[in-house]
């Protein structure tokens, strides 16, 4: 029973940040139909970024708290102004254009960036621990947890509820909603389309570099780490239905169980098995376990 | 709309490139030689577009041509260089065979996503069985051709080239062929309306599953081409960034033009090797930044340089009817 228990644990704190990753993918296609091949290098940029303000913060020899802090303010400040940027100044030269042209236009984006990054930061692995001590270690059923782990799980659901809260029951929300649904008719009735679409952006970069910052500290960041993202939340959102916010939960739950049962069980698997859920469930149900026929997506 | 150039003729050309390979300096010809294995890959990738579907997977045939060839050619002893690519190519089909009618419901963003997980899958498989050399793959012995063994690498590097050239130039004219037949016009319908083909009395699956086949058999080849060229295997070849590299050189091409697949692989290899050279490290950025170039500025690839001044004298000459769009535009 504590086997199954520490694979569930697991499971979900994978799927937290998974999450949060995902959910800033499957908005941007929502919004702006556009499937972000460069969404895992913003992950990788958040990562990044957290780890040099982390190490800065710690070389003043400030505590590790003000250095989380820090980490997520810069990257939240870094992130969306980069997305921003990147929509106003390249995405929109393309709109209009095919969808699988604007999927290589991401995919150029994440070449670019994956040498960017590699220009900043080096090929070396880098390390910003100091936070992964701040919430100490937690006794949970006779397991014993990185307090830091276990905070993820909160924070990716009150993440996912502030998003769903945010479309569903505010103005402006309802006003994204209604670009999704049709993006002439919210024109036609005076939404300024232009700007939904470079907020929607600006939100999902800085949604994956978030992700990114809050595991930062869990892992090592160097060359590879984009890809290896984007390829799990691709599955998590084809899982989920593109465009969906409960999908991309349900698929971050399914992903990250997949993973920790995987690791656990049947260490050789790991990608096989995401790869495989995910093939299966596109031959049962093409448009993903919560697309709907209606245009109600995000 | 397009040139009629003869089969015969275009067979004298492909004969004439293999040739020239004995003027041009060793680095070239390997260069060459990887170019005209992706110009493979990638038409197969335009065969696919025809209809309307990019393949984003194609790393899976590639990886299955090659991995094919590698444990034949290690279990067996067999290292002609003919006959692997005829495995590498039958690999690939059988595969494409298999997954084909699966995959053909799909349109889009799904389609590109769906053959970009099968591929993932044999990538995960791969990178873990242990009996494959997991990530570190393995190796296998030069090839040789027609009982020809080639001690002078110079002498290797040459039939390899020329091996790669007439295979990539005959699915050329194939493809050409292809492309004029009822076949390839039908392709073309898919892209437009897969539903009114579908009325028409002709099932679209089926049309997307034979191209979708043979751009397997192709990538199967290219993958047997890659091995000998690299004389080793490793699951990087399924790996997606791969086959985002065969995208890559179709875009770059355009879906209009046979030759331009050819000049586009060539031109991704020079731009690698040089950005190699002289901006090590950084290739993927000059990569990214021309790839965004190209859809910029030539959005209907390279190809559009100059089958669209072919277009403008067919139409001046033969006075074609305006339709709207054409008349909107000039």
């Amino acid at each position: 029973m504590d086997f199954f228990l520490t694979i569930v644990l697991d499971g979900l704190i994978q799927a937290s940040w998974l999450f949060i990753v995902a959910l800033g993918l499957t908005l941007v296609f929502g919004v702006l139909k556009i499937l972000n091949i460069a969404h895992g290098s913003f992950y990788a940029l958040g990562a990044y970024i957290a780890a040099t303000a982390v190490t800065t913060v710690a070389a003043h020899g400030l505590p590790p708290s003000v250095g989380f802090v820090a980490m997520l303010v810069s990257v939240a400040f870094i992130a969306s102004a980069v997305g921003f940027l990147l929509e106003r100044g390249l995405l929109k030269m393309f709109y209009g254009r095919d969808e699988v042209v604007l999927l290589l236009v991401t995919y150029a984006v994440f070449l670019i960036l994956e040498d960017v990054t590699k220009l900043i930061w080096g090929v070396n692995p880098i390390y910003a621990t100091q936070p992964y001590e701040l919430f100490g270690n937690l006794e949970f059923a006779g397991l014993y947890y990185v307090g830091y782990d276990l905070v993820l799980i909160p924070i990716s659901v009150a993440a996912g509820l502030a998003v769903w809260f945010g479309l569903n029951r505010t103005v402006t929300g309802k006003i994204v909603l209604a670009v999704i649904h049709n993006e002439e008719m919210s024109a036609s009735m005076g939404v300024k389309v232009k700007r939904v679409y470079a907020i929607a952006f600006a939100f999902g970069v800085l949604l994956a570099a978030m992700a990114g910052a809050l595991t930062a500290p869990k892992i090592s960041m160097q060359p590879g780490l984009s890809s290896d993202v984007i390829i799990l939340s691709f599955a998590i959102v084809v899982i989920g239905g593109l465009g969906s916010v409960e999908g991309a939960a349900v698929g971050a739950i399914l992903v990250g169980l997949a993973r920790a049962a995987s690791v656990h069980l049947m260490p050789q698997a790991e990608l096989f098995m995401i790869y495989l859920i995910m093939a299966g469930v596109l031959m049962f149900r093409p448009e993903g376990l919560f697309q709907r026929e209606t245009a109600r997506r995000i | 709309m397009k040139r009629s150039l003869h089969p015969v003729i275009m067979i004298m050309l492909v004969v004439a490139a293999a040739l020239f390979g004995r003027a041009l300096p060793t680095w070239t010809l390997s260069l060459a030689t990887v170019a005209a294995s992706n110009a493979l890959i990638a038409l197969g990738i335009v065969v696919l577009a025809r209809t309307g579907n990019v393949s984003f997977g194609q790393g899976l045939f590639f990886a299955a041509g090659g991995y094919g060839v590698a444990l034949i050619a290690n279990a067996w002893g067999m290292t002609d260089a003919v006959a692997q690519v005829i495995i590498g190519a039958i690999c690939g089909g059988l595969l494409g065979l298999v997954i084909g009618p699966l995959i053909a419901r799909y349109t889009g963003i799904f389609f590109g996503m769906l053959t970009l997980a099968l591929s993932m899958v044999l990538y995960g498989a791969l990178v873990k069985s242990t009996v494959l050399g997991g990530s570190d793959g393995f190796n296998v012995g030069r090839p040789t051709l027609f009982g020809m063994i080639f001690v002078d690498p110079r002498e290797a590097d040459f039939m390899l080239y020329a091996v790669s050239v007439v295979t990539t130039g005959l699915a050329g004219i194939a493809a050409t062929i292809l492309f004029r037949s009822e076949l390839g016009l039908v392709s073309l319908a898919v892209r437009e309306n897969n539903l009114r083909v579908e009325y028409l009395g002709t099932s679209a699956n089926r049309i997307v599953t034979i191209n979708f086949i043979i751009a397997a058999v192709f990538a199967g080849a290219g993958g047997a081409f890659a091995l000998m060229a690299q004389r080793h295997i490793d699951p990087q070849f399924a790996y997606w960034t791969t086959s985002g590299e065969f995208v890559f050189v179709a875009i770059l091409a355009g879906y209009q033009s046979v030759a331009a697949v050819f000049v586009a692989s060539l031109a991704l290899e020079l731009v690698r090797s040089f950005s190699n050279l002289y901006l090590p490290n950084t290739w993927q950025l000059v990569l990214g930044i021309f790839l965004l170039g190209v859809i910029l500025f030539l959005p209907r690839g390279i190809g559009s340089l100059w089958i669209r001044d072919k277009h403008k004298k067919n139409d001046s000459a033969a006075e074609t009817p305006v339709t709207a769009e054409k008349g909107a535009v000039s």
